[in-house]
């Protein structure tokens, strides 16, 4: 089993963003996904500040891919990847159709990332024969619908790419063009003021009853809590699963990258850290406490 | 530029098509599609019923079969590309990429169209659309500027589909598991947000009334207040202390005000959104937009809106308020 560091999804300061990085060396991690994958608007670090990382990261051993956005309204946007796509060398984390298109005709290997619309066999195939050499999972991706691809490819007789899944973090759930922290702090997207920068860990949505219940990302939204699978471990392994992702959150990420790593290296599988949930893993909706 | 209307029933289609829309879409009766309601949707006799009455007086029927067949699907799905052809429907509107390349293999004649599920927003997206399955319209995701849905016409290698009235999901379609995060139960998968069997009502003394989707309470409702279809994305939320919808309000798309500029802009396709809705808001809807379309194109310089139009739209749209939503950048 890899672990994988996967791309941060929040705004936070370019100092803080080094930083973690720097620390992350350290971390007993395969991959690094780097890159903004929510908000154009969002330029604390510029491409050569990403592409120093990846040098940082690719030294320390690591495999490096990085990520476009999940949500891309304007050619333009498309500028940066086409750049990066045509250094050659790099590995790109698809996070929309515009980015396979643009791997597809640059003939650069792509991960399919988690908001790409992979639910069966017959599309991911598709997607391999454009250059996918791996799939991470789509959050609504549980142990049954996997155990099906599994089965579909078994029938086909074809391979399937590494399948990657979400282990940690927050779930990312849907994506707009209308921005939510904007919208809460009464501005209007266009004069945002990049004031998500000032929630590091997102801004709590609660119920009425006041019941956290999602997670304001800009554009995106998340669930309330992190999702922790690390008790699945071996359940995960034997569905065929070799890697696992954990995104980075504000608090938390260096523990949870060891707890899985000392797993990883024979240690007891431990229990479900308090206050998370087990995602869509077990077949239940994705905010439901495990049984 | 061809209007394409909405049908949940074979009453719907027949009022759709009396009214003067170009082509009416419609689905299954499972979930093969974006509205799998109970009560809702098409047996094969009313498919056939409804294709011969289209057809007849020279009227397209496109069928939307566009969700996403997990794995053990794939055949249901493909059976019902099959279906659609065989019946002689005009086209499909799908999402599902390999899907659409089952219908282009199979059913090489039968148009393809790809969903608003499909999430295109640039023309790299639907080029690879285009170049993989050969489709021949795309229906664009309700975030795009009107700014910007003119300059993805320029560049599209397909005639292009916008939604012009209906409601408004605030999210990317194909994008967004709020639904199933609450209820295990998405659009993506089973063809519904905020399944009705997951919703509860809660009357109380002092008159207020909330509502819960599964055990999430979405809002609470003062006593008179009108209450739309609680979907997650319009409940009312604390963000910081102040309570109010974080996410979207209760309220319609409706691009009336923009027609000659999406006429001009070359788009092929008007959508109205609303297969779940009544036969009389489809022949409502209808009918204004076919007199606003073909004013237009009787007398372009000295098109306006009238104001019988919007009042009779305003009568149907949620909460009776209606927006420009994204195609105007100060929603944003």
């Amino acid at each position: 089993m890899r672990l994988t560091l996967g791309p941060l999804q929040y705004f936070w300061p370019r100092r803080q963003v080094l930083d973690f990085y720097a620390e992350s060396l350290d971390w007993p991690l395969d991959v690094v996904y780097l890159g903004e994958t929510v908000c154009s608007k969002r330029r604390e670090l510029n491409l050569r500040d990403w592409v120093g990382l990846a040098e940082q990261q690719t030294k320390a051993g690591r495999e490096v891919v990085l990520s476009s956005l999940a949500l891309i309204e304007a050619e333009s946007e498309l500028g940066a990847l086409r750049r990066l796509a045509g250094l050659g060398n790099v590995r790109i984390e698809a996070n929309d159709i515009s980015a396979v298109q643009v791997c597809r005709r640059h003939g650069v290997p792509f991960v399919g990332g988690p908001s790409l619309n992979v639910y069966n066999l017959e599309t991911l195939r598709l997607l391999q024969d454009d250059g996918l050499y791996r799939l991470v999972l789509n959050v609504e991706m549980g142990c049954e619908l996997v155990a099906e691809l599994r089965q579909a490819a078994a029938a086909a007789g074809c391979d399937l790419p590494e399948l990657e899944l979400i282990a940690w973090g927050r779930l990312p759930l849907s994506y707009s063009a209308r921005c939510f922290t904007a919208r809460a702090l009464d501005l209007a997207k266009d004069q945002c003021g990049f004031r998500c920068i000032e929630y590091p860990d997102g801004l709590p949505l609660s119920t009425r009853e006041g019941r956290h219940f999602l997670t304001i990302n800009g554009v995106q939204m998340q669930g309330a809590e992190n999702c922790d699978l690390l008790p699945e471990w071996t359940e995960l392994a034997a569905a065929g699963i070799v890697l696992l992702r954990l995104y980075p959150q504000q608090h938390g990420t260096a523990q949870a990258v060891r707890r899985f790593d000392a797993v990883r290296g024979g240690a007891a599988v431990p229990p479900r850290e308090p206050g998370c949930t087990a995602g869509y893993w077990s077949g239940l909706p994705g905010m439901q406490p495990p049984p | 530029m061809l209007l394409v209307c909405p049908a949940g029933n074979l009453p719907g289609l027949i009022a759709a098509v009396d009214a003067g829309a170009d082509a009416v879409y419609l689905g299954f009766r499972d979930q093969t599609n974006a509205r799998a309601f109970a009560g809702l949707n098409f047996g094969d006799a009313d498919l056939r019923a409804g294709v011969a009455y289209a057809q007849a007086r020279g009227r397209k029927v496109y069928v939307a079969l566009n969700t996403y067949p997990g794995p053990s699907r794939v055949a249901q799905w493909q059976g019902a590309v099959d279906r659609a052809a065989e019946f002689g429907a005009d086209a499909i509107i799908a999402a599902d990429a390999g899907l659409l390349a089952y219908a282009a293999r199979t059913h090489p004649r039968l148009d393809r169209h790809l969903s608003v599920q499909g999430s295109a927003t640039t023309q790299a997206a639907l080029s690879w659309y285009h170049e993989h399955f050969g489709i021949s319209r795309a229906v664009l995701p309700r975030v795009l500027s009107v700014q910007q849905v003119e300059r993805i016409c320029e560049q599209s290698p397909v005639p292009l589909e916008v939604f012009a009235f209906g409601s408004l999901c605030i999210m990317v379609e194909g994008r967004c598991q709020l639904s199933s995060y609450v209820t295990g139960q998405s659009p993506n998968r089973h063809g519904v947000c905020s399944p009705a069997s997951f919703v509860r009502w809660e009357d109380h003394a002092d008159g207020s009334r909330t509502v819960r989707l599964n055990s999430v309470l979405l809002d609470v409702y003062a006593s008179g207040e009108a209450a739309g279809y609680p979907t997650v994305c319009k409940g009312r939320f604390v963000v910081g202390g102040e309570t109010f919808h974080a996410l979207e309000e209760p309220t319609s798309l409706n691009t009336l005000s923009l027609l000659p500029r999406l006429r001009s802009a070359g788009v092929a396709a008007l959508k109205i959104e609303g297969r779940q809705r009544s036969s009389a808001y489809i022949r409502t809807v209808t009918r204004v937009w076919r007199e606003a379309i073909d004013r237009l194109r009787q007398d372009t310089d000295r098109w306006r809106e009238l104001p019988e139009w919007n009042a009779a739209l305003s009568a149907h749209a949620e909460g009776h308020q209606t927006t420009l939503g994204p195609y105007h950048r100060s929603w944003h």
